[in-house]
């Protein structure tokens, strides 16, 4: 049929103008397209349990730990749930932590206080302060929405010998602590493996590096380590991913403030 | 209404010490075939300077000392669905031996499964959102000797059943046991002209402390806004006082606990770095009739102020009680302003200053509250209370002369 034909041919010149990318897209849309295929690749884990340890590390090279077990759960439409639950330091052994991310607008966080049993609604605003007084800001451990960035291809690169996209990124919302990221994504798994942040005077802040990456459920790659450099003050942040164990068969009812006041 | 109830009581302390002790011999029991048990707990030591004489001879002069230990012990089992948690507290004071008291903070058995949750046992409850006034939190009695921001609580015998609906969050407690209100010996500073003796305490309800309290709370999060309504009705747990005479026929204060009915409500509406916090409390049954009291406010923080990583955050609030001057609280028309500065460094230091007026009588107290790690195992805390142009119709009065500089260091293991 003429007509069949006719889109057919249409079909293979945007296939082959794609293939020619850099003439078809824009930058932004490329950047955009690497991000959506990221968190497609991301999307459907459900649920996971994981430990984390911090090792933060002063100018004088003098050390404090952190500890902590955090919950995720993905939602659907929106941003992940998650529950973070404080073992070291002592004093704040049993202080949680849950956030409800969105993909749009500030989060919503409360914070339980063990000592008073009290759960306090806080202002999420707050994600470019530091999380537990390391080099990692709230926004950088938050759930890592598309929407919450504007993205722009840079260049094909090459970093630890593997082929990277690297993608410059903005904050869409104007409480973040960054005028932009640089972002180095694996061009075989999509994965990220170095981020470069911006502060608001467009000085470079700080370095994350991703190392040690495995593979659960024969799908989702996750991290084993995180290393943060500052670069304006000399203090770094190792942090360190364990005991990840994904469809832990948690639920909505796990991300709730009864569940909060009984985590421990 | 001078009898001592004190046979009365008897039986149902005997029946709690039964309950702790039952619940104590569970956790050894089960300590023996499952998990080890997680032990962790605290050890400090609180230095008071009292910088004035105090208003009765009988009181101390200067600075005092006292060390206190709350030890958390928690056994886990069921892939962490049922839990058995033992808080004991002991606090040791060198001034006063009121002050020197045990009490168990927690003792508890916990099982929840999807969307409900049941406890049984000694337990602590906060209700409510504002930061200088609790109103609305009812549930458990302070333990008004350890501090007088009354923010310390007493551990309450409860059952209590929690159910997670579309419909919000539904509370049920029923709460067998009441417990007394601690107050300072006749040696202790921070305490009433007239000692409170506690030996005499009478009751509206028949059965005394045996009386069963219910309440019933509903809260739910709607986008921005958190919203609590409760109902308490029971024995309340601020008394009312009488003057008496104790053995040695010393007048002191005989504290008078009515049944009551209390309906609450708390809203917090969380928009951008502005949290507006309100609560609401309708009580009847108090000696001097049926009141209204209210509290609320905002919390406004800036993030990143100085440039870096520091919060600041400014706080007021309002609270006014329908009794006006025979309020039995100092709050009941008066205004909180206060400062939170959060260094959000690796200390986790932070400070919390604020000045309460009586807008009435002009009374004013200052509190000054600090803290900071010095590493994974220790923390030190200051705090600072003072009372100025205290008018005598404030009941603020009886701790005119009690400013005092606190210098806390606590170990955590």
């Amino acid at each position: 049929m003429p007509q069949s034909l006719t889109t057919l041919l249409i079909l293979l010149s945007l296939c082959c103008l794609n293939g020619n990318g850099a003439i078809a897209q824009t930058p932004e849309q490329r950047g955009l397209e690497i991000a959506i295929e990221a968190d497609r690749r991301d999307t459907g884990f459900h649920d996971f349990k994981a430990e984390m340890n911090m090792i933060l590390r002063n100018a004088h090279g003098e050390e404090s730990v952190r500890d902590m077990r955090t919950n995720v759960l993905e939602q659907a439409n929106d941003g992940d749930k998650t529950l973070i639950v404080f073992d070291q330091p002592r004093d704040v052994k049993g202080t949680a932590l849950l956030t409800f991310s969105h993909k749009r607008g500030s989060d919503d966080q409360w914070l339980y206080l063990p000592a008073l049993k009290r759960v306090k609604r806080i202002a999420s605003k707050n994600k470019s302060g530091p999380f537990m007084g390391s080099e990692f800001a709230y926004e950088d451990l938050a759930s890592q929405e598309v929407e919450k960035y504007t993205y722009r291809y840079i260049q094909d690169d090459v970093l630890n010998g593997q082929k990277m996209f690297l993608i410059q990124r903005d904050p869409v919302d104007p409480n973040s602590g960054y005028s932009y990221q640089n972002l180095w994504i694996d061009q075989q798994h999509y994965r990220p493996w170095r981020i470069e942040y911006f502060d608001r005077k467009r000085t470079k802040l700080k370095t994350l590096e991703f190392s040690g990456y495995n593979q659960y459920l024969g799908q989702y790659w996750r991290a084993a380590q995180m290393f943060m450099q500052n670069h304006q003050t000399g203090k770094s942040t190792l942090l360190i991913w364990k005991e990840y164990h994904f469809h832990a068969g948690l639920g909505e009812n796990d991300f709730t403030q009864n569940s909060l006041k009984r985590a421990r | 209404m001078l009898n001592p109830a004190v046979p009365v009581l008897q039986p149902l302390m005997n029946m709690i010490s039964i309950l702790h002790y039952g619940l104590f011999l569970l956790i050894v029991l089960l300590s023996n075939y499952t998990q080890a048990l997680d032990i962790s707990g605290s050890i400090s030591t609180e230095g008071r300077l009292f910088l004035n004489s105090p208003q009765n001879p009988n009181q101390h002069e200067g600075h005092n000392l006292s060390i206190a230990i709350e030890p958390e012990i928690v056994q886990e089992w069921d892939d962490g669905h049922q839990r058995i948690t033992f808080k004991p507290f002991y606090r040791w004071d060198l001034r006063d031996t009121k002050r020197t008291h045990t009490d168990i903070r927690e003792l508890f058995y916990m099982q929840y499964g999807d969307g409900w949750e049941i406890r049984f046992g000694l337990d602590k409850v906060f209700w409510g959102v504002t930061e200088a006034l609790h109103l609305v939190d009812i549930i458990n009695q302070t333990d008004m000797i350890e501090n007088p921001d009354g923010e310390d609580k007493l551990g309450q015998p409860m059952l209590k059943l929690a159910l997670e609906r579309d419909s919000g969050n539904w509370q049920l407690f029923i709460l067998p046991g009441f417990r007394e209100r601690t107050f300072p010996g006749r040696a202790g500073r921070l305490r009433t002209l007239l000692p409170v003796d506690t030996s005499q305490a009478q009751y509206a309800a028949a059965n005394g402390k045996q009386h069963v309290d219910f309440a019933l709370r509903w809260s739910k999060t709607i986008e921005e806004w958190d919203v609590g309504l409760a109902h308490f009705h029971g024995t309340g747990r601020d008394p009312s006082f009488r003057l008496g005479l104790n053995k040695n026929a010393q007048p002191v204060l005989i504290p008078y606990y009515e049944i009551i009915d209390q309906t609450s409500l708390d809203a917090q509406y969380s928009h951008g770095n502005w949290l507006w916090k309100f609560e609401s409390i309708y009580r009847t049954g108090q000696t001097g009739g049926n009141y209204f009291a209210t509290t609320g406010g905002f919390e406004r923080t800036w993030v990143g102020f100085r440039g870096h990583s520091d919060d600041l955050g400014i706080l007021a609030e309002l609270a006014w009680d329908q009794r006006g001057r025979r309020s039995t609280t100092p709050f009941n028309n008066d205004l909180f302003i206060g400062v939170r500065w959060t260094a959000n460094d690796t200390q986790s230091t932070e400070l919390l200053a604020g000045m309460i007026t009586d807008w009435k009588n002009g009374s004013k107290s200052i509190n000054l509250e600090a803290s900071r790690r010095l590493n994974n195992d220790w923390k030190i805390s200051i705090q600072a209370r003072g009372w100025f142009n205290i008018s005598k119709q404030d009941p603020l009065t009886n701790i005119d002369q009690d400013d005092y500089v606190e210098i806390e260091l606590t170990r955590y293991y």
